[in-house]
């Protein structure tokens, strides 16, 4: 058949037609199934794409509040017989002063009129328990501070904080109609006007009853029909109940002119504002109302002539934040005294129960000493296993077996390494609970498998040459891997161990076993401390009953990605600077 | 000169050649897992000269080429039997270091396989590995004098810390030619080193073994005849895993004793 000096048999080869229609449309079609697959794969792109979009809007959106406290401004009277009374600026003398009670005194005095016991403590939460604590540290940092008086900024409550983030009630204002008439008796208000100037706000009352009744309406039709010949007392009761309601509040809101009273557990709260006055409405008539003062004005009022009505959507009961509160904050807000300012405690402070006080520096501690234990353990003992097993070990069936297995090593679940760890390390070497040095070992068998794969694809792409180059000059088999074949792979060596500790950064089940997953105030000072890291302290605050703690989480899991976003940069730029073609 | 006998087969014949054979193998056979490579070779090499391995592909050449410094060790299923004697020395007795035999016995590959590193360091290395040099001042000594004497010295001499890879496919060729000799091999095994070469620098290599023939004994694997012709004093003829022929140069490519030398050198197959 090689042989080219024969002549090729008349009959063997079929000519064949390429200009025929057939073929032409068989051209057509393998164009049109290549335009097709690139389609479905840019579609694919772009679905992902929109995906990861989405999700990253969402997460800064959720997250961005966290950033960002908000502080009232207080002129402190930082007296020096409460702060230091021997004047001797003892340090135990200066941390253990009441600094609460400067504080305290301090924001209560913004509302004299607030006198009653429970509104008082109402009043007293709106302060973050932490702010004596930020009062300390300043005054030890600087007593010179001591015997003067101080502007000082005052982190507010996390509910207090929510409200200035929007988290609290969307509240419309608009301008009363009319002058009104005022009798304070107390804190009980009586407001009359000629002209019905709430006859505006009693039919946005009833029309709010209106819906309310379509509401419960809806809820009736949704009742399971009554079955025949059954008999479920409880059922009838509630239908009965439920249309006995629907009749009430379609009767009071077709009654155009009766006053209502307002029900803050099911309806929207109306405050009367006017001379820093805060007013909030009970009984609306179309010509006079009835009220409790939140807020008293800054002078004696007997006539109003201009007024806003500010409504709160959300019914008191069902949010955090208070009509009272709400009105004591944006009266100081009004003042000019609420400051926002970048959350620096956020980086600074390990977790609280406090949301406004709750930081992720112990976590992000707790990781880097784990992310260190783990490189230690991992980076020597992969290297070394990928090296062994690539260059110096017998290709034997035990070897064939161990590869195996360090192959199916990287598809174990994880939460099986926390297991392991427990009995182990906890359990049988004793070694301490919730510790950072667990952690990392636990990470690093983990990691293990990882580093070992990639360091052998990296050591199987020097070219076999380099190697023979070396044994050929005379360098021993040792000598030849260790001074030219192991640099040569060390860039892909680098990046896989960089991707490795990628994923350990993010790793959170085997954690949870050897109790990294307990509430831990402290932050951590040696790999022996107990810690937490961020991906469990992520899950821990997202577990959390308090509003606060949502954007906290967010915020957590931005920091996360960010360093896993560093972490693949560095990844790629070492592949890309050091990557070598032969 | 006499002539080696054409009667390989039978290695009770061989008789001693006119110059001190350098290198002496006997009976040598390679096996790669089932496969028998090469089959019962006997050859000698002569000092101070150049010899040539031809023959077809897989025909066994570069495997005995390899058999000499013992690289097919680096293959795990690469079993060889038989002698083969340096100096009189059996370079398989397990007493002798491989790793020395490699540095008396060096090496130049097929392709350029210079280190990514500096040219100086591609030279350095060896003499550092062996402890040759005292000092630095040695250490370039070395370096410059293996780049001089494998014609390179000229072309890098400004730029001695650059890589070596940066250099054309000639230049890595040489610096890998200058790398063997810094260790001072007494003989160089030189497997196809023109094959990835253009006919300029194919023809710089060949001046250069020729230059080389005086301080060294070489061995080199060629799949072109006009090269062996050109270089070489001695030629040996593999086919299927069989030394064929060996004789003077001269001998081989005007008057084998072997009717398939005879085909081959003339073009009839291969």
């Amino acid at each position: 058949m090689t042989d080219t000096s024969m002549a090729p048999p008349e009959t063997g080869i079929r000519t064949f037609d390429y200009g025929s229609d057939e073929a032409q449309a068989r051209v057509k079609r393998r164009y049109k199934t290549e335009a097709r697959f690139k389609l479905y794969g840019l579609l694919a792109v772009l679905f992902a794409g929109a995906f990861v979009f989405v999700l990253l809007a969402d997460i800064v959106r959720k997250g961005m509040p966290a950033f960002f406290e908000h502080r009232v401004v207080l002129t402190l009277d930082l007296d020096a017989s409460l702060i230091d009374p021997t004047g001797r600026r003892e340090i135990d003398v200066l941390r253990n002063a009441d600094y609460n009670k400067i504080v305290m005194d301090a924001w209560r005095a913004n509302f004299p009129e607030v006198t009653q016991r429970a509104e008082r403590r109402r009043l007293e939460a709106l302060v973050s328990s932490g702010a004596a604590d930020d009062l300390r540290a300043a005054v030890i940092r600087d007593p010179a501070l001591i015997g003067q008086k101080v502007r000082f900024p005052v982190l507010l409550s996390d509910d207090a904080d929510l409200h200035f983030k929007g988290l609290s009630t969307r509240i419309s204002a608009v301008a009363g109609a009319g002058a009104l008439d005022v009798k304070v008796n107390g804190r009980e208000v009586e407001l009359n006007g000629s002209g019905q100037p709430f006859a505006a706000i009693l039919a946005d009352v009833k029309a709010g009853l209106m819906q309310d009744a379509e509401r419960v309406g809806a809820e009736l039709a949704r009742l399971p029909a009554s079955q025949q010949g059954g008999n479920n007392a409880a059922l009838d009761a509630r239908r009965i109940e439920l249309t006995q309601k629907v009749a009430e509040l379609r009767r009071r809101a077709g009654d155009a002119g009766s006053a209502e009273t307002i029900d803050f557990s099911a309806m929207p709260s109306r405050i009367i504002r006017a001379e820093g006055a805060a007013i909030r409405l009970q009984e609306i008539g179309p010509g006079s109302a009835k009220g409790f003062l939140l807020v008293a004005p800054q002078r004696e009022i007997a006539r109003l002539e201009s007024w806003t009505v500010a409504t709160f959507a959300t019914p008191e009961s069902n949010r955090k934040a208070s009509d009272a509160d709400i009105s004591w904050l944006e009266t100081l807000n009004a003042r000019g005294a609420i400051e926002k300012a970048f959350a620096t405690r956020f980086f600074s402070s390990g977790d609280s129960r406090e949301p406004e006080l709750a930081g992720i520096r112990g976590a992000l501690i707790g990781s880097a000493l784990t992310l260190l234990v783990t490189l230690i353990v991992c980076l020597p003992l992969g290297v070394g296993a990928a090296v062994y097993l690539e260059e110096f070990a017998p290709k034997n069936r035990f070897t064939d077996i161990l590869e195996v297995n360090i192959n199916n090593l990287a598809a174990v679940p994880s939460i099986v390494f926390g297991l392991l760890g427990l009995a182990m390390f906890l359990n049988f070497f004793g070694l301490p609970r919730s510790a950072p040095l667990v952690g990392g070992l636990v990470l690093a068998l983990l990691v293990l498998p990882t580093i070992i794969i990639a360091s052998r694809a990296a050591l199987k792409a020097v070219p076999p040459s380099i190697k023979e180059a070396a044994l050929g000059v005379g360098a021993s088999h040792q000598q030849a891997i260790f001074h030219h074949v192991l640099p040569l792979a060390m860039p892909g060596i680098m990046t896989g161990t960089i991707i490795g500790m990628a994923h350990a950064l993010g790793e959170t089940a085997p954690l949870l076993m050897i109790g990294m997953v307990a509430f831990i105030v402290d932050i951590p000072q040696a790999i022996t401390d107990p810690g937490t890291v961020l991906p469990v302290q992520i899950y821990l605050w997202s577990d959390l009953p308090e509003v606060a703690f949502q954007a906290k989480t967010a915020g957590a899991i931005l920091v996360l990605l960010g360093f896993l976003f560093v972490m693949n940069g560095a990844a790629i730029l070492l592949r890309r600077r050091f990557e070598r073609r032969w | 000169m006499s002539f080696a006998s054409p009667m390989i087969q039978e290695p009770a014949s061989v008789p001693e050649p006119a110059v001190a054979a350098k290198v002496a193998a006997r009976n040598v056979n390679v096996h790669y897992a089932e496969k028998h490579a090469l089959k019962d070779v006997s050859v000698d090499i002569p000092a101070r000269a150049v010899t040539s391995f031809i023959g077809p592909s897989g025909c066994g050449k570069s495997t005995f080429l390899r058999c000499i410094n013992r690289m097919n060790d680096t293959i795990p299923i690469c079993r060889v039997t038989g002698e083969i004697t340096i100096d009189g020395k059996d370079i398989y007795d397990s007493r002798l270091d491989v790793v020395l035999l490699r540095a008396r016995v060096g090496m130049v590959f097929q392709k350029p396989n210079p280190f990514p590193k500096s040219i100086y360091e591609n030279v350095a290395y060896g003499p550092r590995l062996h402890g040759m040099a005292r000092n630095k001042t040695e250490l370039d000594e070395i370096v410059v004098n293996s780049l001089k004497r494998a014609s390179l010295f000229e072309e890098v001499k400004d730029r001695l810390q650059e890589s070596g890879t940066g250099l054309s496919g000639g230049q890595q060729q040489r610096l890998c030619i200058a790398r063997a000799i810094a260790v001072s091999p007494e003989v160089i095994l030189m497997d196809e080193p023109c094959s990835a070469l253009d006919p300029i620098a194919t023809a710089k290599i060949e001046e250069l073994i020729d230059e080389l023939r005086s301080n060294f004994t070489i061995v080199i694997v060629t799949h072109s005849m006009q090269q062996a012709a050109r270089v070489s004093q001695r030629t040996a003829f593999f086919h299927l895993g069989s030394l064929v022929e060996e004789g003077s140069t001269e001998q081989i490519f005007t008057n084998p004793k072997d009717k398939r030398t005879q085909d081959y050198i003339t073009g009839r197959f291969g």
